[in-house]
């Protein structure tokens, strides 16, 4: 590679020794290694992933009537203090407010939410692996990014599972709002969204988990 | 008996090979690299099954911190030519009576990290050089209802950038009631779609056995 080849002197009878310069690399290898270790350090190989997610539009046309939600399919998630979920069936109708219905405490680990939500989207959640099984063994010939628009197909076409209201209790953490918009993605539900957290469901919270309530919650008695 | 001298000559490695290899690694890793950028607070993001990737240009992030304080940033588009984030600045300027000069605004759009402070304290941010004096500035943007900076800041973004793609960047402790707060002040904004960056984590499901 480096070689250089030094001129014969003109008209000169001595032979000029060939030899050939060994450069020493060993500087050069040593700053590069320097710099790979700098870019390997500072570079992110891996690019961080978003989660979608789009919230109800705030009603302000008043003639605009909100759509009835069924109450048998609805489940009602309040995202409790330390990372605990309180969950009840239904809904609470205004006459019942002395009458509260028991929630059901549960955690965000496998066995926790996840197995209740998976039973109650029993059918789509099948759908949608049988889907998923049948893209991967080839039977259904589909390209790559359709995939994700055949599924939101298939959970726009449901109307078994169940409606997912979440709402958080104000001790709950941002990661326990990803947890479970992350676990509505696992089980495949198609109908959740986020909502605020009703003062009866603040009380329903702070009973179940022995929290006594904050003086702005309770009414003033004289 | 004589002692055979061995020749005390250094044996030479030929490193050109090593050499080539490390050149090609180091070009690579130098045309690949995209910096990860300081942020003023660590943020640790919650996990999350998404694959979606984080779009590269017209983002405006908002980074939520441990200990509640709200940060900013937007990039300058598509192209750099289009300069946002100094218009953005102007256009915040114009709302707060601020006239910032051309080597604040510079300042501005080179500013790698996100912001997070009241825009009155903006020009002495931008006029120090100093990074620690700059870091005690941070004390989060104001999303108060009375001082509702947040509000603007988003405004004049969507302003200048109309095709702008709001993205929360939240640590997993960050507690709800600022979360709650920030997602109130987009929805007025009529602001409703939103990435969460989230760090991804394989979970698999197994149907059949939680049939059982």
């Amino acid at each position: 590679m480096a070689e250089i080849i030094q001129e014969e002197k003109a008209g000169g009878k001595r032979k000029a020794k060939k030899h050939v310069p060994h450069i020493d690399m060993t500087p050069m290898v040593d700053l590069m290694c320097l710099l790979i270790t700098f870019f390997m350090l500072t570079s992110a190989l891996t690019k961080a992933k978003v989660m979608e997610i789009t919230l109800p539009e705030q009603i302000k046309d008043p003639n605009i009537v909100p759509p009835k939600i069924p109450t048998s399919r609805t489940v009602n998630i309040l995202l409790g203090p330390d990372n605990k979920i309180y969950w009840y069936p239904g809904r609470v109708n205004p006459e019942e407010y002395n009458n509260l219905p028991p929630l059901f405490e549960t955690d965000f680990s496998a066995n926790g939410i996840r197995p209740l939500l998976l039973d109650r989207n029993k059918t789509l959640a099948k759908k949608i692996e049988d889907f998923r099984n049948q893209v991967l063994t080839g039977k259904i010939k589909i390209p790559q990014d359709s995939v994700a628009k055949a599924i939101s197909k298939l959970k726009s076409d449901d109307d078994t599972g169940p409606i997912i209201l979440i709402k958080a209790y104000k001790k709950a953490t941002y990661g326990n709002f990803v947890d479970i918009l992350d676990e509505m993605n696992i089980c495949g539900v198609a109908r959740y969204n986020f909502v605020d957290i009703a003062f009866y469901e603040n009380t329903m919270v702070e009973r179940a988990a022995g929290i006594t309530p904050t003086s702005t919650a309770t009414p003033v008695k004289k | 008996m004589p002692k055979i001298k061995l020749p005390t000559k250094s044996p030479h490695i030929d490193m050109t090979p090593m050499v080539d290899l490390f050149s090609v690694v180091l070009t690579f890793l130098m045309l690949t690299t995209t910096m990860t950028q300081p942020e003023p607070a660590p943020v640790d993001t919650p996990h999350s099954i998404s694959e979606k990737l984080t779009p590269d240009n017209n983002t405006l992030t908002l980074l939520l911190s441990k200990d509640n304080k709200v940060f900013l940033n937007f990039d300058n588009g598509p192209d750099t030519l289009l300069k946002f984030r100094p218009k953005i600045l102007i256009e915040m300027g114009k709302r707060y009576n601020i006239e910032f000069t051309d080597a604040e605004l510079r300042a501005f759009q080179k500013y790698p990290s996100s912001i997070g402070l009241p825009i009155n304290k903006m020009k002495d941010f931008l006029d120090t050089k100093d990074n620690k004096l700059r870091l005690a500035m941070e004390t989060g943007i104001p999303i108060d209802s009375t001082d509702n900076q947040l509000a603007d800041w988003i405004f004049s973004t969507r302003t200048v950038n109309p095709a702008v793609q709001a993205c929360i960047k939240g640590d997993a402790k960050t507690g709800f009631e600022v979360v709650k707060r920030v997602l109130d002040i987009m929805a007025e904004k009529n602001v409703f779609k939103f990435d969460l960056i989230t760090t991804l984590e394989a979970v698999k499901t197994n149907l059949t056995e939680t049939k059982k």
